[in-house]
């Protein structure tokens, strides 16, 4: 599939997955391959954690937006904006001319109660925040980002976060809330406008656990699901199988002592860990019938802004071999 | 102190950590030690993804302790926590009659609040943890926390739950049944009508009902909230901090680290899972250079491959360097990535030979 198509098929890109998967990392390499086909990306941040800014080379993000990579030769830009539930919260006040009222609550610790008193609350007020990028971005508002992608909070956490709008529009009836809920329902369930990219490692319950959110997403948000994305798989490597002595003998070397155990049983390790992962990817693909992205496991540990844009070129060529449009459902589409 | 002495004498572990390091399968590695040694152990997850069901090869472990069958003298058993249940069960320890905790249960804002609270999760691990602690039929309880950066909350979670039922705005929710009406001043009035207009008259409806059918329950929560801190900060409780050795968690890990610093609980032990084996003694670089030299042969590729890991295993312990000094004179334990993802009793086995 065309990476521009792609990228244009749904404006909003919700990155969701389990603590450790990667999501943050998988986020900031989506943007970046977002950027690369011409896209200017906006990446929304929601925990105020997040090693987001260091991997483009940034000091860590404020409240307002920030530049993660400028825009160069065909490239456009990233931009980043962290958005807390207390920061959502208070601009929604703000711009309900209850600013005197939201001072108040700070000042007073109120905040907790009512968010307390109304489950999920801040959660659509984050969503209601991200709607509302997106809708100034379909009216083509100056300075507004092509595409934006949402770095979720952790799941079973996500499947919370992005039910809050259901749950918020059956508890409350009228009302602004109401009505907030209901258009991020809107957004949520309309697969021109967003979808759900679910994160995983190659790994035996990392994959149980991505299936089970997948379905509890599609069955109780509705949301449209693209391509799971696979990360931290070792690339492939032929000739590990070689007995390092014969080898050396092979090209009329030879070997410091011990290197040649050393040799055999980093071989023999990353053999084994390949041969699992791909189990787990076959496995993956067997349970969930969407197509999966997958992204290299990067040795250096570092995750740069080289690194970002090592994988944000995998994900495009994953995208490039993508077969046709993503299927709107998990259970019903397919990969063929 | 090293682990086997903590599994073996602690009363209470608490494990902690970001998402995704290892957690569920460290606190059930600890409590199988303890019945190892011949104590009676119970190990409690929050996770709603029941990882800890996965890695004791179990189907179906509850709210309430279910025994596991293996070859140890004491005795190991394993408990999911269910937030609502938990959560329904103090309500009716604490109301003042079966009445009371019939209005609660059934209050929609309750409902609400019982499975959705901030904070809510980490409250009734606490309560758990508690309930087990004083079951006789336990000498160790072992709590995995959730996986959330606010799994810390705990610490907090029933001081706040307490804090709520005695804020201000809360008294002046309930203030129509206690007949003070008089004492809610025009300010606290219009704060009420601007709450309403924001979330709907019938959900605020919902929320005085609820304060006004807890009436009275405020002190039993209280005292159970001042056992469980006194619990927490008891020197037979023991927090373990469980990390990975990527630069992101590793941070996440000195925040942790840093909380429980704040309310001065110290770390007993740090356990780094999923650390890559380290295959060589010899830098990085000079595997790379002799992988480019001999680039296109067996050999190289061999030596590329240990270039990765030699790679690899220098930026991991590079990235906990500075953890270790931070939880000293805690011991710090190193497990490496095992060859096969760990999902049942074996898997564990493996893990204990490296942290024992």
């Amino acid at each position: 599939m065309d990476a521009q198509q792609f990228f244009t098929a749904s404006r909003v890109a919700i990155v969701a997955g389990k603590g450790g998967v990667g999501k943050t990392t998988v986020s900031a390499a989506l943007a970046r391959a977002a950027a690369l086909s011409g896209l200017s990306t906006l990446i929304v941040e929601v925990e105020g954690k997040s090693g987001l800014a260091s991997m483009f080379g940034k000091a860590p993000l404020a409240y307002d937006q920030m530049v993660l990579s400028e825009a160069a030769e065909g490239a456009a830009e990233v931009t980043a904006r962290t958005l807390t539930p207390d920061d959502a919260l208070l601009e929604y006040l703000h711009d309900h001319g209850m600013s005197r009222l939201s001072k108040r609550l700070m000042s007073t610790g109120a905040l907790d109660v009512v968010a307390t008193a109304v489950p999920g609350i801040k959660d659509i007020l984050v969503l209601g925040k991200v709607k509302q990028i997106e809708r100034a971005a379909a009216a083509g508002a100056a300075g507004s980002p092509d595409y934006v992608v949402l770095d979720a909070p952790a799941a079973g956490h996500a499947i919370r976060f992005l039910q809050s709008a259901r749950g918020l529009v059956d508890a409350v009836k009228v009302g602004p809330i109401n009505t907030q809920a209901s258009e991020v329902l809107e957004l949520l369930t309309d697969p021109a406008r967003c979808q759900v990219l679910l994160v995983a490692l190659p790994e035996e319950t990392p994959v149980n656990e991505l299936v089970e959110t997948a379905f509890s997403l599609e069955d109780k948000v509705g949301v449209s699901l693209g391509p799971v994305v696979v990360n931290g798989l070792y690339p492939e490597m032929g000739g590990l199988e070689a007995d390092p002595e014969a080898a050396a003998e092979a090209v009329g070397t030879t070997l410091r002592p011990g290197e040649a155990d050393d040799l055999a049983a980093a071989a023999q390790f990353r053999r084994d860990r390949s041969a699992l992962q791909r189990h787990q990817l076959d496995r993956l693909a067997e349970q969930l019938p969407l197509p999966q992205l997958r992204l290299p496991y990067l040795f250096n540990a570092d995750l740069g802004p080289a690194d970002i844009d090592t994988l944000a070129a995998a994900l495009l060529e994953g995208i490039d071999a993508l077969p046709r449009m993503v299927p709107a459902g998990a259970r019903d589409g397919g990969s063929a | 102190m090293t682990l086997a002495d903590l599994a073996g004498t602690s009363e209470i572990i608490i494990c902690c950590g970001s998402g995704g390091v290892g957690k569920t399968t460290t606190a059930a590695v600890l409590a199988m030690q303890a019945a190892r040694t011949g104590r009676r152990a119970v190990v409690v997850t929050i996770d709603p993804a029941r990882r800890l069901a996965d890695a004791l090869g179990l189907d179906g472990i509850g709210n309430t302790p279910k025994a596991i069958a293996g070859d140890w003298p004491g005795e190991l058993s394993a408990v999911m926590l269910d937030t609502k249940s938990t959560f329904d069960a103090i309500v009716t320890t604490y109301a003042g009659s079966p009445e009371q905790a019939e209005r609660i249960l059934a209050n929609r804002f309750y409902r609400n609040i019982s499975g959705a609270l901030s904070g809510t999760q980490e409250y009734m691990a606490m309560e758990k943890l508690y309930e087990l602690q004083a079951d006789d039929a336990f000498d160790v309880v072992v709590v995995d926390t959730p996986p959330t950066r606010h799994a810390l909350d705990f610490i907090d979670a029933s001081r706040r739950l307490t804090n709520f039922l005695d804020h201000r705005l809360y008294r002046v929710l309930t203030a129509p049944t206690r007949g003070v009406m008089k004492a809610v001043n025009k300010a606290a009035q219009a704060f009420i009508r601007a709450v309403s207009k924001v979330v709907g008259s019938d959900v605020f409806d919902d929320a005085v009902a609820f304060f006004g059918a807890f009436e009275g329950m405020e002190q039993g929560f209280r005292q159970r909230a001042e056992r469980v801190l006194e619990l927490l900060s008891d020197p037979r409780t023991a927090f373990v901090l469980v990390a990975s050795p990527r630069r992101d968690t590793v941070q996440e890990a000195h925040f942790f680290a840093a909380k429980l610093g704040e309310n001065d609980i110290p770390v007993r032990a740090l356990i780094v899972n999923r650390m890559h084996p380290r295959f060589t003694d010899r830098l990085p670089e000079a595997h790379r250079e002799r992988a480019a030299t001999l680039a296109g042969t067996e050999l190289g590729a061999l030596y590329a491959n240990l270039a990765d890991f030699a790679l690899v295993a220098a930026r991991e312990e590079q990235h906990l360097e500075g953890l270790a000094d931070q939880v000293a004179p805690a011991p710090v334990v190193r497990v490496p990535f095992l060859p096969t993802d760990v999902h049942d009793l074996d898997g564990l086995d493996a893990i204990a030979a490296h942290l024992f």
